[in-house]
């Protein structure tokens, strides 16, 4: 077969594309280790195990919400109320877990569990009714998740009376102050979180099913996938891992705040897109999402170690998204 | 006399993919002049350079005995080159004068347009062409087939002398074609010079004087249409003898396969009924918008219709998913295999697998070593051309994309086949396959209805025809009556 001229070239063809294939695929993970190193050069205290553990520390809330983000953008959608719902879960966690007499839910502080279950359902719950209004009425994403941006924000002040909920107790707030072997309790669950969403999106069949509506949700539909099922299910998975978000902050902060997580859902978004997961859907992968959320992060962290003032840090991110997505379009067309 | 185009030794490639190596190509005024090739032959590629969209690597154009070089397509419009392109690219929102004179509108007063003369130019022209489209109409508004008519007015206005029409006829029904056909021959007669590229042999029997053949990126021969036969062109498109065009090799059975009795889902069918037999190739044929398609959607739940009733092996059925339809053995090949039949931007193995996902991992991991095990063989069955099964099927050419369409739903071990336009825009070497599949599968006893706009095809491998008008089936030939005449006759 080789002595077939026109075969060997192509073959050469298919090697070259590889090896580009390899450049698309991995390129953001050479960014972030220049960034890593470049930082380390740059300021000595970068590379300690405080700094490290610190960077982690930021980078797991806004990560947690880019988790659950990847899995709507890659079906073609995208959830704007991320930030709202998190403020949202937060603030009814917290209501079963304060000392506060004037914050608690009647016969509070329940047992952490039950606060904690209580922030998962509300995220869940949020995007139980987003779901169907995206997959079942048609409404754009976009649209229905600036309403419930804004409604779920309005639902957290009429809950707290517009007041934070103070107080939380001890075994809440370990969450975002402890530790297990050395390693910050929010890290470790930003990690869990991570290896799931990763073996969901990469190894499950509904994994599949998310790459499938997203890249064509006609040929999913004549395949027998049951494409507003795994419409509806993308956005109760981001709003569950909302809420998980909005539990963190509030357990680290030790009150939660009606004005907690405002903006987050850009950051989130930001952190999906350079992690070269298309906007339009069927394209990206988990990883894709940790290098972004970690690239923002370490960004954030070195600049701060460098002493540049956060107005520039904010510049300095528009940069990095809008240059992230040129350079994907831009191999696109190459490729 | 010198010729209005002309093409010498062009080259091409991309990477290390030779696209074009050595093609040559000369065309007259007042000539139709077939451009014939299989997919992969270089065609596309022909038609960008000449374009000024692809930059060639090697090679000689001459216009009107004058050697140039486009470096725009703006450029080969102003020497006079125009195309029709494939793909439709119209402005949905915008009139139908808009879209043709998008880009160079005529300057009113205060530097806005001048609607008004704007709008009688573009009336103008398309009177000229004897198409009935009101320029004011909004695009939206338009059928596929009338788009087509714009996209064709569009080209025309710009006056080339040289005018490209790349597979004009393959979303237009057969009236339309015929329309387009007169507008072709009269413009031949004013001395343009016409390229006209289709894999529908018929269709340039019919309408062009020359042809010039493409395999493999090279030139294989060219001359009069009138003194070369049918199975010859073949021959020269595909490199090899082909014996027969249509291999029929099934035989239909007496047991009753799909039955169906008064369908109707309104507005778009009334009271079809029908019954294919087991190995039996069902055929159906009718303009677009006939009513074809939505039959296919009844049957596989991507519609409810109001009435009916189906029937699958003598028992009564009820579909109301596409997962439901699969379940009972029933496999749905769409028409549009980009629009609704591939993940484009998704591997060749992914696309393969993805209607069987639940046979090859019954729990919710997915199991790695059976997919990978199912697509090497259903590439192996129906010999698809891929480097690697994980390349992404964009990289596949139209009829081996067909075949992985068709692939995917072999894998999940149909009884009942439903094809709508299996051979839509695949070159005669995939066509030749496809239909091999198709009857083996109905030759081991599968059931097959197939909707096919090609008139050669039906009449080549179908047992039965049934001829859809307006939402109703006229009649149903069999095949030893059947004739292209009657069918284009019922159908209209």
């Amino acid at each position: 077969m080789l002595d077939n001229p026109s075969i060997a070239k192509s073959q050469q063809a298919t090697a070259s594309a590889t090896l580009k294939g390899i450049a698309r695929e991995y390129g953001i993970y050479l960014a972030f280790v220049i960034l890593v190193v470049a930082l380390s050069f740059a300021n000595k205290y970068f590379l300690t195990q405080s700094n490290i553990s610190n960077v982690l520390l930021q980078t797991s809330i806004n990560g947690v919400l880019a988790f659950g983000m990847t899995f709507v953008i890659i079906t073609g959608g995208i959830d704007l109320s991320v930030g709202s719902v998190l403020a949202l879960a937060g603030i009814v966690s917290a209501s079963f877990a304060t000392n506060s007499p004037q914050a608690t839910v009647a016969g509070g502080p329940y047992p952490v569990f039950v606060a904690l279950t209580a922030g998962v359902l509300v995220g869940v719950a949020s995007g139980a009714i987003i779901g169907p209004i995206v997959a079942r009425f048609n409404v754009p994403a976009f649209v229905a998740t600036l309403g419930m941006l804004s409604a779920a924000r309005g639902l957290t002040l009429i809950y707290a009376g517009g007041r934070p909920v103070p107080a939380l107790t001890p075994q809440y707030r370990w969450i975002g102050n402890g530790n297990v072997f050395g390693v910050p309790a929010p890290v470790v669950i930003f990690a869990a979180i991570f290896l799931v969403s990763w073996f969901v999106l990469a190894r499950t069949r509904f994994g599949r099913y998310v790459y499938a509506v997203g890249g064509n949700a006609r040929a999913a539909k004549t395949s027998g996938i049951n494409v507003v099922r795994v419409r509806i299910a993308v956005y109760v998975i981001s709003g569950g891992f909302a809420g998980v978000a909005g539990m963190l902050l509030a357990a680290r902060t030790g009150s939660a705040l009606t004005q907690a997580g405002i903006g987050y859902e850009l950051d989130a978004i930001a952190a999906v897109v350079i992690g070269g997961i298309s906007l339009s859907g069927g394209v990206g992968r988990m990883t894709g999402a940790l290098i972004g959320a970690l690239i923002i992060g370490v960004m954030n962290n070195g600049l701060d170690l460098m002493g540049i003032e956060s107005y520039y840090q904010q510049v300095l991110k528009g940069m990095l998204i809008v240059g992230a997505v040129m350079l994907d379009q831009r191999r696109n067309l190459g490729g | 006399m010198t010729s209005l185009l002309k093409v010498e030794g062009l080259k091409k490639a991309f990477g290390g993919v030779v696209a074009l190596r050595d093609a040559r190509f000369e065309l007259d005024a007042g000539t139709v002049h077939a451009l014939c090739g299989g997919n992969g032959a270089g065609k596309s590629t022909f038609l960008s350079i000449l374009m000024g969209i692809y930059r060639r690597d090697a090679g000689k154009i001459w216009r009107n005995g004058r050697e140039v070089e486009f470096n725009s397509p703006a450029e080969a419009l102003a020497s006079g080159i125009a195309i029709i392109e494939q793909e439709l690219s119209p402005i949905p929102q915008m009139t139908v004068a808009e879209n043709i004179f998008l880009g160079r509108e005529p300057a009113g007063r205060f530097g806005g347009v001048n609607f008004r003369k704007m709008n009688a130019a573009a009336q103008a022209i398309l009177d000229d062409l004897g198409f009935a489209i009101p320029a004011t109409r909004r695009m939206y508004s338009l059928s596929v087939a009338q788009m087509q008519l714009v996209e064709i007015a569009k080209a025309l206005s710009h006056d080339a002398e040289v005018i490209f029409m790349d597979e004009p006829t393959s979303a237009i029904g057969h009236r339309e074609a015929h329309q387009l056909f007169s507008v072709v021959r009269r413009l031949r007669e004013r001395g343009r010079g016409i390229v006209y590229v289709s894999h529908r042999l018929s269709e340039i029997f019919d309408v062009a004087d020359r042809y010039t053949v493409l395999r493999d990126g090279a030139y294989v021969g060219s001359g009069s249409l009138a003194e070369v036969d049918r199975a010859s062109l073949i021959r020269m498109i595909v490199g090899r003898e082909i014996s027969e065009e249509y291999a029929k090799i099934n035989t239909p059975t007496e047991e009753e396969g799909l039955s169906v009795v008064g369908l109707t889902s309104p507005g778009k069918i009334d009271d079809i009924s029908f019954t294919v037999r087991k190995g039996e190739i069902f055929g159906i044929y009718g303009l677009m918008g006939s009513g074809r398609t939505e039959i296919f959607d009844c049957l596989f739940g991507l519609d409810r219709p109001s009435k009916g009733e189906v029937k699958l092996f003598g028992e009564r059925l009820s579909v109301a998913t596409p997962a439901a339809a699969i379940a009972h053995g029933i496999a749905l090949v769409t028409e549009d295999r980009k629009l609704s039949g591939l993940y484009l931007n998704d591997s060749i193995r992914r696309n393969l697998s993805m209607a069987t996902m639940r046979d090859l991992s019954p729990h919710f991991v997915v199991n790695a070593a059976r997919e990978a095990k199912a697509s090497c063989e259903a590439i192996e069955r129906f010999q698809i051309r891929v480097g690697r099964d994980v390349d992404p099927v964009a990289s596949l050419s139209g009829g081996n994309q067909q075949k992985v369409v068709l692939g995917k739903w072999f894998l999940t071990n149909p009884r009942v086949l439903l094809l709508d336009e299996p051979t839509r825009g695949v070159d005669v070497g995939a066509k030749r396959e496809i239909s091999r599949i198709v009857g083996d599968f109905a030759a081991a006893g599968g059931t097959v209805a197939m909707i096919s706009s090609e008139v050669d095809e039906l009449l080549g491998i179908a047992d039965r025809i049934m001829v859809m008008r307006d939402g109703r089936s006229v009649e149903t030939l069999d095949r030893t009556q059947a004739t292209a005449e009657k069918l284009v006759h019922l159908s209209v």
